[in-house]
């Protein structure tokens, strides 16, 4: 599925000239505007905005399960016209299966689309268990896992199909302060382990900064990018190693607060 | 240890447990506080008052009759004969029971699937379950004529709305999350059905299936009122006909025992096959 262009560095995602005008009964919705811009190969990208600036449609637009009234995503050099094999989802919340184990739900999207799964598929599923730290976790159901665990298995289900595109919308939101953080940790370290092209929605300035290259910030509704700045910190960004970032993040939070704070006023 | 183990294991340690030797509540009503004991011993007293309350008043037993009359009402026919009524009221609620299951589930697979066909077909389902069925049965009789036939389609009638209601509710509960999921794999269309709907309803159509085993059994029993010549609704028409009051109400009595019987089965099913479908959590 992945054209020939498969160096990193080369465009990943386009967004061109992007829009969305919802028609709901109260009227028209304009829930992006003009929404321009350029994703890298495995380029972590984080998209921070205030609720309902269109930081989901706009997600919901790469994965192609919803149509841009004007302009265009391009993936890959492709326009999205429909959902691709390359990219994988995880949604705000873990939405497991409740009647299947943690193997199960991981293999689940595989068995959904073909209806096969072979010896060497389990084997995969329980090797991204592990990846994802819930080795000897692989029988359990979702009501046996706590929230974070059953998110690493919504996590394990998204990178099994091998996408080359995550698309998160607001992960760990849901999750406690600390167990957010961990999960954090290691996202980045699944995502350093096995390079992807992540496009990650959160409306927390302190997640943006404590794991993307990049953070692109959109305004309340209509969304449009308003700022658009590189990470200028080096990784890794956690435990006693971030102490030469702390005054660096300080600015750049105040930075990133002040344009959150400015327009939703 | 397994995973049930430590489950099992950290639920009873969260749960308060009564402590056995504290002063406080007496010994009948630490008895009565064990889970199982309260609604028997409810029951025996009940059956008590009332033996008792036809003694006393010598209530006439047509009227009502005492607990060991309806006792007595059972000897009025043979084992063989009792059998062969609880069969047939039996196998008319099973078969009119599993009929209704297997048109109620496709037909809520289509109102869930299609907004034209539910807006089409709703009504019409609206108009049957507002039809009182028990007018309806001697029409039916009339027009599938004799046999099991028409005893089993007023069964089915009775019993398919809940079903179908319930069904579609839970088809349509499944989470945005996952037919997104499914849609952005491109999987077959009949998957979405099989592999995430149906399983999510399963809760929903287990609830409507409790009910729905019980309105089996009023089917039968309302088919057999209005044409039989065995079953237990007709062992009661006939007993009451005779003015064998108390034998009426030992056949009542079977009825309910058959009931509750079902019902049980019904849960037993979800705990032996779905036994995820009984917690909330984790969905």
């Amino acid at each position: 599925m992945t054209p020939a262009n498969d160096r990193p560095g080369d465009p990943a995602i386009v967004f061109d000239g992007l829009g969305q005008v919802f028609h709901t009964r109260s009227g028209r919705t304009h829930a992006l505007d003009h929404v321009d811009f350029t994703v890298a190969r495995h380029q972590f990208v984080a998209v921070l905005g205030p609720s309902g600036c269109g930081k989901s449609t706009l997600l919901r637009m790469i994965a192609g399960l919803l149509q841009p009234t004007s302009g265009e995503v391009r993936v890959f050099g492709l326009k999205v016209a429909e959902p691709r094999d390359d990219v994988g989802i995880v949604f705000q919340k873990p939405t497991l299966l409740p009647w299947a184990s943690a193997e199960d739900n991981v293999v689940f999207p595989l068995r959904h689309k073909t209806g096969r799964v072979d010896a060497a598929d389990w084997e995969r599923a329980r090797a991204l268990l592990t990846t994802v730290g819930l080795g000897g976790f692989e029988e359990r159901l979702p009501a046996e896992l706590s929230g974070g665990m059953q998110q690493r298995v919504g996590i394990a289900r998204a990178l099994f199909m091998e996408p080359d595109i995550l698309l998160m919308d607001e992960p760990f939101s849901a999750l406690d302060a600390l167990t957010r953080e961990e999960m954090g940790f290691e996202l980045v370290r699944v995502w350093e382990a096995q390079p992807k092209t992540v496009v990650f929605i959160t409306h927390s300035i302190s997640e943006a900064l404590l794991l993307a290259d990049r953070i692109v910030v959109m305004s309340p509704r209509p969304g449009r990018v308003i700022e658009d700045l590189i990470v200028p910190l080096s990784r890794p960004r956690a435990g006693e190693t971030g102490f030469q970032n702390a005054g660096k993040i300080h600015e750049l939070s105040g930075h990133l607060r002040s344009l959150l704070v400015q327009r939703a006023a | 240890m397994s995973s049930q183990d430590i489950s099992a294991a950290s639920s009873s340690s969260a749960r308060p447990r009564p402590a056995a030797r504290q002063p406080g509540p007496g010994l009948a009503a630490r008895a009565l506080a064990a889970p199982g004991l309260v609604p028997v011993a409810t029951f025996v007293a009940i059956l008590l008052v009332w033996e008792i309350a036809c003694r006393v008043f010598a209530i006439p037993s047509f009227v009502l009759p005492a607990p060991s009359r309806i006792v007595e009402g059972f000897g009025a026919v043979s084992l063989g004969r009792w059998i062969e009524h609880i069969w047939a009221t039996l196998s008319v609620a099973l078969m009119g029971f599993a009929l209704s299951i297997a048109i109620a589930i496709p037909i809520a697979v289509l109102l869930a699937r299609s907004e034209t066909l539910s807006r089409a077909l709703y009504p019409i389902l609206v108009v049957i379950q507002s039809t009182p069925i028990v007018a309806v049965a001697p029409i039916i009789i009339v027009v599938m004529g004799a046999g099991d036939a028409p005893r089993v389609a007023i069964t089915c009638l009775i019993t398919f709305f809940p079903l179908v209601v319930s069904t579609t509710t839970g088809l349509m509960a499944t989470p945005p999350e996952l037919i997104e999921l499914s849609r952005s794999l491109r999987a077959p269309a009949i998957r979405e059905i099989t592999q995430i709907r149906l399983p999510y309803a399963v809760p929903f159509i287990f609830s409507a299936l409790k009910i729905s085993v019980t309105l089996a059994v009023i089917g039968a029993v309302v088919a057999e009122f209005v044409a039989a010549e065995k079953g237990v609704g007709y062992f009661i028409q006939f007993s009451t006909s005779m003015f064998q009051i108390q034998q009426a109400w030992s056949g009542l009595v079977v009825l309910v025992l058959m009931s509750l019987a079902l019902f049980q089965l019904v849960n037993l099913a979800q705990r032996l096959f779905f036994p995820w479908s009984l917690s909330e959590k984790g969905r």
